[in-house]
C-alpha cells in the first residue's frame, strides 16, 4: 500500500475522531510548548547575563587574594591579605598589556544625611576604576589624584544614595554625608546603572579614594582585590600572564609554588555564568520533557483504544488483502500524524507563550535548534508510542477480528 | 461442456482442520474434498457446528488446513505465509459478509475502492473508475457518494457485493449474505447473485437457510466436518420470479 493511501486513511481516522485526536494532541502541544518556552527563557537569560557582563567590559580582569581553592576548602585568613600596596605599584609601573588598574577595598554600613539614612556599600577605588567600568559621572566631578594622596574625605555617590538621602531633590554635590560616622563630601553623582543580573542595585554605592577607605574606615594595609582592564579583549590572556608574572615575583613565589592570588577575566566569568545558566536550562527543559513523555503515553493509550474499537475494520481490511505491515503502518502513521501535528501546534503555542513571557519582561530567545529538536522528538514519540498499538493491530487474527462485536 | 474442459477454480484434497481447545483436540473438518469449477453457484449448507465457518475460512485463505491441500485457482495455499495469503485474498477472492462490514462514515465509492487500495497496480483514478463500475453493476450507480450510515441494509449489502466484485476475483465468497435482510431484500440479493452467476462468475454462498439452495446450481451439505451431500441442482429457480411473486410491501 502506498504512502499517500496510508496518509489518506490516517487523516480519515483522525477526522472521524476529531475531539479525541485533539485531546491526545493536546498533551504533545503542551509538552512541546513547555519545552520551547523553557528553552527560550533559559537562552534569553543566558544572553542577558552575557550582555550584562560584557557591558562591564569584556577586557576586565579581577585579581583576588588567596589560592584558587574551589570546593569549599577553608583558607587561613592571612592568605586573604596578600595583595599589598607594593603589588599595586609594581603593576602600575610595569603594565604593558594593561591600560588601567585600580586597587579595591570595600565596606558596608549606614550612610546618613540630615534626618535620612540608608544602608550602602562603600568602595575604595582609584580614578582608573571609572575608566575600567566605563562609568561616567553625571553631575559634579570625580575625586582627584590629590584626594587619593591625601586620603581626602570625598566621595561620588550612586543615584540610589541620592534618592534615599536627598528625597526632596536637593543637589547632593557639595553636601557632606556621613558614612560610619565619618563625614564625606559628595563631589559627584554617578550615572545610573540599574540592577545587575544578580538583582543587585548597582546604584546603591558610595565610591571614595581607596586610601581613604583603607585608612579611615577599615584601618588595614591590604587590598581586597584589584580590578584591571586589558588593552583589548584579545589581549586578555597576555595581560593575565603579565599580571601573574608580576605578582609571583612580588610575592617571592618559587617555581612550583601555587599562586596565592586568583586572576579571573570577565570572559571566564561569562563562561562560568553561561554554564550555570545552561544547567538551569537543562533542568527546566528536562522537567518540560517529562510532560512530553506523559503525552506520548497518552497517545499510546488512545491508539490502543482505537485498535480495539476498530478491530472489525482491521479484520475487514485484512480479509480484502491488507497484510500485517499495511495495518501496522496505518496505525503508526496515524500516531505519527497526531504527534507531529501536535508538535507543530506546540511550536506555535510555544512561540506565542514566549512572546507573552517577554511582554512580562522575561528575557527570551528561541534557539532555532529547539524547534528542530522538538519536531524530531515528536516524530520519535509518534513512532515509539505508536509502535506497540500498531503491532497489536497487525497481529490480530482476521477470522476473529472480522466477527468481533 | 464436459467436466474436463471446465476450469477448476477451487480444489480441496482431504482438507482437515483441528483446533486445540484446552487439552482436547476438536476436529472441525475431518477430510473434505471437492472441486468447484468456474461459473458455478454453489451453496454450502449445514447446521451450527457442522464446520461451515471453518470451511469458509479455508476457502477464503484466512486460515490454512492442518492436513490436506487447497488449491485456489491452481495455487497451493497451505504453505503460504500470512502476507502471501493476504495478497492472494486481494487478487482472487471477494468477500461478502452477513453484517456488510462497511467502513463507517465512508462513502460507497470509497468502500468499494478498499481492496484496490492494497493493490499497487491501481492508481487513484483507475481505482475510482473500477469502483464506480462495480457499483453500477450492483445497481447503485446513483448512490456513489452516499455514506455507509445513510443507506438501507439492502443498499449496504449491494455496496459490499460491489466491493467483492471490484478486484474481478476468481471466486466470490458470501457468508450468510442475506442473513440480516428481510425477505424481499433477500430475494433482491439473490436476483443480483443470479445475475452475477449468469455473467459467468463463480459464487460460493455459505448459509444455513435451505431455501437458498434452490436458486444455486450446486449444493454441498456439511455435517460434523464432513460432506454429507454434494448435489447438482438442474432445476434452478429464478429469484426474479420469486421476488415478483412476493406480496407488495405495504409501506411502498
Amino acid at each position: 500500500m502506498n504512502f499517500i493511501n496510508l496518509l489518506k486513511i490516517a487523516l480519515r481516522a483522525i477526522a472521524n475522531n476529531k475531539f479525541r485526536s485533539f485531546l491526545s494532541m493536546l498533551g504533545i502541544i503542551i509538552g512541546v510548548a513547555a519545552v520551547i518556552i523553557m528553552m527560550a527563557i533559559g537562552q534569553g537569560s543566558k544572553e542577558s547575563v552575557r550582555k550584562e557582563i560584557s557591558k562591564q567590559g569584556t577586557n576586565v580582569i579581577n585579581i583576588r587574594p588567596g589560592a584558587d581553592m574551589r570546593g569549599g576548602v577553608r583558607q587561613d585568613p592571612s592568605a586573604m591579605q596578600t595583595l599589598k600596596m607594593s603589588d599595586y605599584e609594581a603593576i602600575y609601573n610595569e603594565k604593558k598589556f594593561i591600560t588601567h588598574v585600580s586597587p579595591e577595598v570595600n565596606s558596608s554600613g549606614q550612610a546618613i544625611y540630615g534626618a535620612n539614612n540608608t544602608n550602602a556599600s562603600i568602595y575604595g577605588e582609584s580614578i582608573d576604576y571609572f575608566d575600567i567600568k566605563q562609568w561616567n559621572i553625571e553631575q559634579g566631578d570625580c575625586f582627584t589624584e590629590e584626594d587619593i594622596k591625601k586620603s581626602a574625605k570625598v566621595c561620588v555617590v550612586g543615584t540610589t544614595i541620592v534618592s534615599e538621602l536627598f528625597p526632596d531633590g536637593q543637589d547632593p554635590v557639595g553636601k557632606t554625608i556621613r558614612f560610619k560616622s565619618i563625614p564625606f563630601r559628595v563631589v559627584g553623582v554617578l550615572k545610573s546603572k540599574g540592577y545587575n543580573s544578580w538583582g543587585m542595585d548597582q546604584d546603591n554605592v558610595i565610591i571614595a579614594p581607596y586610601t581613604t577607605v583603607m585608612k579611615r574606615i577599615l584601618a588595614q594595609t591590604y587590598f581586597s582585590s584589584f580590578i584591571c582592564s586589558a588593552i583589548t579583549e584579545e589581549m586578555t590572556d597576555d595581560a593575565i600572564n603579565e599580571l601573574t608574572e608580576i605578582l609571583r615575583r612580588q610575592h617571592k613565589l618559587k617555581e612550583g609554588d601555587d599562586n596565592d592570588f586568583q586572576i579571573r577575566s570577565q570572559q571566564e566569568m561569562m563562561e562560568t555564568m553561561s554554564s550555570t545558566m545552561d544547567t538551569i536550562t537543562v533542568i527546566l527543559v528536562v522537567a518540560a520533557a517529562f510532560s512530553l513523555l506523559v503525552a506520548g503515553i497518552g497517545i499510546m493509550n488512545i491508539m490502543l483504544v482505537s485498535v480495539t474499537e476498530r478491530t472489525k475494520e482491521i479484520g475487514l481490511r485484512m480479509s480484502v488483502g491488507a497484510r500485517g505491515i499495511d495495518i501496522s503502518n496505518q496505525f503508526l502513521i496515524e500516531s505519527i500524524m497526531i504527534s507531529i501535528t501536535g508538535g507543530l501546534l506546540g511550536i506555535i503555542v510555544g512561540w506565542l507563550g514566549t512572546l507573552i513571557c517577554s511582554s512580562f519582561g522575561l528575557p527570551t530567545a528561541i534557539p532555532a535548534w529547539s524547534i528542530i529538536v522538538s519536531f524530531i522528538v515528536c516524530t520519535i514519540i509518534g513512532i515509539g508510542f505508536g509502535y506497540f498499538p500498531a503491532r497489536k493491530a497487525a497481529s490480530l487474527d482476521p477470522i476473529e477480528a472480522i466477527r468481533y462485536e | 461442456m464436459s467436466e474436463k474442459e471446465r476450469k477448476v477454480v477451487i480444489e480441496l484434497k482431504d482438507v482437515r482442520r483441528d483446533f486445540q481447545v484446552g487439552s482436547e483436540v476438536v476436529h472441525a473438518l475431518r477430510g473434505v474434498s471437492f472441486k468447484i469449477y468456474e461459473g458455478e453457484f454453489v451453496t454450502i449448507m449445514g447446521t451450527s457446528g457442522s464446520g461451515k465457518s471453518t470451511l469458509l475460512n479455508q476457502l477464503g485463505c484466512l486460515d490454512t488446513p492442518t492436513k490436506g491441500e487447497y488449491f485456489l485457482d491452481g495455487t497451493p495455499v497451505r504453505k503460504m505465509s500470512k502476507s502471501q495469503r493476504a495478497k492472494l485474498r486481494n487478487r482472487k477472492i471477494g468477500f461478502v459478509f452477513q453484517n456488510y462490514n462497511l467502513l463507517p462514515k465512508t462513502t460507497a465509492v470509497e468502500n468499494v475502492e478498499l481492496p484496490l487500495m492494497y493493490n499497487s497496480k491501481y492508481n487513484a483514478k483507475q481505482r475510482r473508475e473500477a469502483a464506480i463500475k462495480a457499483l453500477q453493476d450492483v445497481g447503485l450507480g446513483d448512490r456513489l457518494e452516499h455514506k455507509s450510515n445513510q443507506m438501507s441494509g439492502g443498499q449496504m449489502q449491494r455496496v459490499a457485493i460491489a466491493r467483492a466484485l471490484v478486484n474481478n476475483p476468481a471466486v466470490i465468497l458470501a457468508d450468510e449474505a442475506t442473513g440480516n435482510l428481510d425477505t424481499r431484500t433477500s430475494f433482491e440479493m439473490l436476483v443480483l447473485f443470479q445475475k452475477l452467476h449468469a455473467e459467468g462468475r463463480t459464487i460460493i454462498f455459505v448459509t444455513h437457510n435451505p431455501d437458498i439452495a434452490q436458486y444455486s446450481s450446486r449444493n454441498i451439505m456439511l455435517r460434523d466436518g464432513k460432506i454429507r451431500e454434494d448435489t447438482q441442482n438442474y432445476n434452478i429457480l429464478s429469484a426474479k420470479e420469486a421476488l415478483d411473486a412476493l406480496p407488495v410491501n405495504q409501506d411502498d
